[in-house]
């Protein structure tokens, strides 16, 4: 087998060369969110008592077990840390193996590089090979990261440890199922896209067997990491399940992978239309057929943040009545009602992710530009000012519809979880007072885009800065700069707060401004 | 049928193709166009030549109004590439040397776009053009190869009724049989009364194809003209039995490379002096005499590779202006 191998050490060090920026990235986001949790968790449940209040609320609710797994050790502070921060660590280390292992793999490929260090002193198996070294070791380091969070925060040792092993497991797993999926599927993102709906079918899997309490749950990934019971009735023997998958799913990718041609995965692809369809016949078409796909995908997403916040709002009142703490956090006090205010937040919650969608949109034209597709439409004839246009409209009426995608799925489940369907029009209004300051970010984008093109991470920065200055705010206290900076601050928090005009057309021209600037730089700059 | 934008100004047909003096483009501290100077008629076919890196895709890039040149001149079709891209890219039609294509449109899709971008679709022209090209347009982007990737928008080009095609590098990629099929194409482009900008390292098909040259260094013009006039102005090689030695050509000033084998001389002659060697030889009583004009090949080595001293002094004898 050695032969198959031959160049592994080299390919690993250009793996590690590649992502030495990004994997370090992934893991500092997901451990800090974990180590983040920590530090309020530990702040919001210091005593016995309180912690007990939170076994009886959040403990009992079927929303918050099917999104957090099944609650183990809640009368510690280290098993309502897993029960706070399990969603963020699995989903985050999931999607960092199945992204690293695809991108060093099948994208590798359909760009081309692969072919060409395959045609060096390179094994078969090489590739597979550097790819799932460093995914594994980036999950344990992972594991280490999360567990050290744990431990920081004053979680026992033991458990953090199971925690974090449990944590660097999955990733093993999920790096194995996706190297499968790149040798069968015909390319890249449909590599990434089978993985992914495999890991929404683990989730969903153990979502249902943990709330029936039934077996279910043991045909999930996710489930394994979960039944280690940490800082309960500990136990590591589910993991050796994780690991014998692990190993088979990595033998299986290996024996799939010289059975398959370079370039081409074992599924042939589906041929296209020979015509395009009448709607692609200028750049707003191009941008259209280009994002929708993406809202489509975002639309979902953010839809299913608003319903699961939805689904929450009867535990969530019980749970502030007896932590007053949390009635803080929501930014409720005497004159505003508990459920206002966690409806409040949770519309704020989803407007800033739908921020993130904003500055992806309005980031989408540098990308065709690098790639000399801009180039091409418009050169053949697309003015750079339509390009814009096309651009800025997609953006502007795909963050409303992303941010009332959220507003409908929290008035529903709302609805659905209290009887009281008569908020769900409200909702949708007060979600797209959002708006505007999702368009303030997309300005942003553009901003970057037309002024200083190679600075996209800024528009980024943007958008995390306001993400955790919302979303942590209450717990840290940053400086009031920061905390002005973020136009999401400016947002009256409707339905808890009433309407107020002002800042909502200060913050559409502040988004117009920026937005102008950018496209005004954008028609006079050198494209590509 | 395709429309297409009448000329904005009258004298529009009259003006040159492209018009483009000491064109200057720097990229932080790189000088991609260093006073790039370009002339391109109505109705010629122009080869565009210029090792890697010499600043060919730069200078196409700022004729698109892509790039804004930092300083000089740049004119197409009449028109400022810059502030009048739109007018003129209904005009133009562009073959970028590396194809980038939508991975999950497909190359009929592709195609169609171009040409609605640009007007509409002549649909006869698109079926011709797929059916010479074998293409098949059903196929995604993300599955073509190169030179398929290539032939997508080599057809969206070619299949648009315009003035003038930028084509950079179009043929890279392409096998044997489909570039006998573009240079076809070509030739009826240019009977149909279109300019053809054609950046290309085969050199082969340049002298097929081409009225005129202009090869660039360095982002600079180094020689241009028709291939007749840069056939003139380089060397000519000649080869020699003459009854007498003929010692003395060593030392004539426009002769280099002077062989010896045997009782045969191999040399090369500035064309422009042929005529006083001829006669020089002719005193030593000819035996046997073959010349060849320079091929383009030769011409282009000698710009850049083998003689670097010999382009500067052929680039002065072209005279810099």
């Amino acid at each position: 087998m050695t032969g198959t191998l031959v160049g592994t050490g080299s390919l690993l060090r250009l793996v590690l060369r590649r992502d030495r920026v990004r994997l370090p990235v992934w893991m500092a986001a997901i451990s800090a969110v974990v180590a983040g949790s920590g530090v309020a968790v530990a702040q919001a449940y210091p005593t016995a008592a309180e912690r007990a209040g939170y076994a009886a609320t959040m403990g009992e609710s079927p929303a918050t077990i099917a999104l957090a797994g099944p609650p183990y050790g809640l009368d510690t502070l280290g098993g309502i840390l897993v029960y706070e921060t399990a969603l963020t660590a699995f989903l985050g280390v999931a999607l960092m193996a199945l992204f690293a292992v695809v991108r060093h793999t099948r994208a590798e490929e359909d760009d081309g590089r692969t072919e060409l260090l395959r045609s060096t002193v390179v094994g078969v198996h090489a590739h597979l090979a550097a790819a799932l070294v460093v995914t594994v070791a980036a999950s344990l380091l992972l594991g280490v990261l999360v567990a050290g969070g744990l431990i920081v925060a004053g979680a026992a040792v033991g458990g953090s440890a199971l925690f974090g092993a449990a944590t660097a497991a999955l990733g093993a797993v999920m790096a194995g199922v996706t190297a499968v999926c790149a040798q069968v599927m015909p390319g890249a993102r449909a590599a990434a896209g089978t993985a992914g709906a495999i890991l929404a079918v683990a989730f969903v899997l153990r979502a249902i067997g943990d709330v029936q309490e039934s077996a279910l749950s043991w045909a999930s990934p996710i489930g394994w990491s979960q039944q280690v019971r940490a800082f309960d009735d500990e136990r590591w023997w589910p993991l050796a399940i994780s690991l014998v998958v692990a190993v088979v799913a990595t033998v299986v990718a290996a024996a799939l992978a010289v059975r398959r041609d370079v370039g081409a995965g074992l599924v042939a692809p589906r041929p296209g239309p020979a015509r395009a369809p009448r709607g692609l016949r200028s750049a707003w078409g191009v941008q259209w057929r280009l994002q929708r796909a993406t809202i489509g995908w975002w639309v979902f997403g953010v839809g299913l943040v608003g319903v699961t916040f939805g689904s929450l709002s009867r535990e969530v009142a019980e749970m502030v009545e007896q932590n007053p703490t949390f009635a803080e956090y929501f930014g409720a006090d005497a004159a505003i009602g508990l459920q206002e205010a966690f409806l409040a937040s949770a519309l704020s919650i989803s407007a800033l992710i739908a921020a993130a969608f904003a500055v992806s949109s309005g980031l989408r034209t540098r990308s065709e530009e690098t790639s000399g597709r801009l180039e091409m439409v418009l050169a053949a004839g697309a003015t750079r000012r339509t390009w814009a246009a096309a651009s800025v409209v997609v953006t502007a009426l795909g963050s409303v519809v992303v941010v009332l995608a959220a507003g409908l799925g929290l008035g529903v489940a709302y609805g659905a979880v209290t009887g009281d369907y008569g908020v769900v029009l409200e909702l949708a209004a007060s979600a797209l007072v959002q708006v505007p300051a999702v368009w303030v970010l997309a300005g942003v984008a553009f901003a970057v885009l037309g002024l200083a093109p190679r600075a996209g991470a800024l528009a980024w920065a943007a958008a995390a800065g306001c993400l955790v200055v919302g979303w942590l705010g209450a717990a840290i206290a940053f400086p009031r700069v920061v905390v002005e900076l973020s136009p999401f601050t400016h947002v009256p928090a409707m339905p808890a707060e009433s309407f107020s005009a002002t800042p909502v057309v200060l913050l559409v021209l502040v988004a117009a401004a920026l937005t102008a600037a950018g496209v005004a730089g954008f028609t006079r700059r050198d494209v590509g | 049928m395709p429309h297409t934008t009448a000329p904005s100004s009258s004298s529009a047909s009259t003006d040159p193709a492209i018009e483009v003096a000491g064109l200057v483009k720097t990229f932080g501290r790189t000088r991609a166009l260093d006073g790039l100077d370009l002339q391109v008629a109505r109705g010629e076919v122009h080869g565009f030549l210029g090792p890697n890196g010499s600043g060919k895709s730069t200078a196409i890039r700022v004729l698109l109004g892509m790039l804004r040149a930092d300083a000089g001149s740049a004119r197409l079709l009449g028109g400022d590439p810059f502030t009048d891209a739109a007018a003129l890219h209904r005009r133009l039609a562009y073959v970028p040397g590396e194809v980038s294509l939508w991975p999950n449109l497909s190359g009929g899709e592709v195609i169609d776009l171009m040409a609605r971008l640009r007007g509409g679709v002549d649909e006869r022209r698109r079926a011709e053009l797929l059916d010479r090209f074998d293409l098949d347009p059903t196929k995604r982007a993300r599955g073509y190869s190169k030179g398929n990737r290539q032939k997508v928008a080599l057809v969206a080009a070619l299949a648009s009724d315009v003035e003038l095609l930028l084509l950079d590098e179009p043929t890279s990629g392409l096998d044997p049989l489909m570039e006998a099929e573009f240079q076809e194409c070509v030739h009826e482009a240019r009977a149909e009364g279109r300019t053809i900008l054609l950046s290309s390292h085969i050199l082969a098909e340049v002298e097929a194809l081409c009225d005129g040259v202009t090869i660039i260094r360095a982002g600079r013009r180094v020689l241009h003209g028709t291939l007749e006039e840069l056939r003139h102005v380089t060397r000519t090689t000649i080869e020699v039995a003459t009854a007498r030695a003929p010692d003395q050509l060593a030392s004539m000033p426009t002769v280099a490379g002077v062989e010896q084998t045997g009782d045969r001389v191999r040399f090369d002659v500035d064309t422009d002096h042929l005529d006083s060697v001829v006669r020089y030889l002719a005193g030593l009583g000819v035996q046997s005499l073959t010349s060849h004009p320079p091929t383009l090949e030769e011409l282009f080595l000698r710009q850049y590779g083998d003689a670097p001293d010999q382009a500067d002094e052929l680039a002065a004898g072209q005279g810099q202006r």
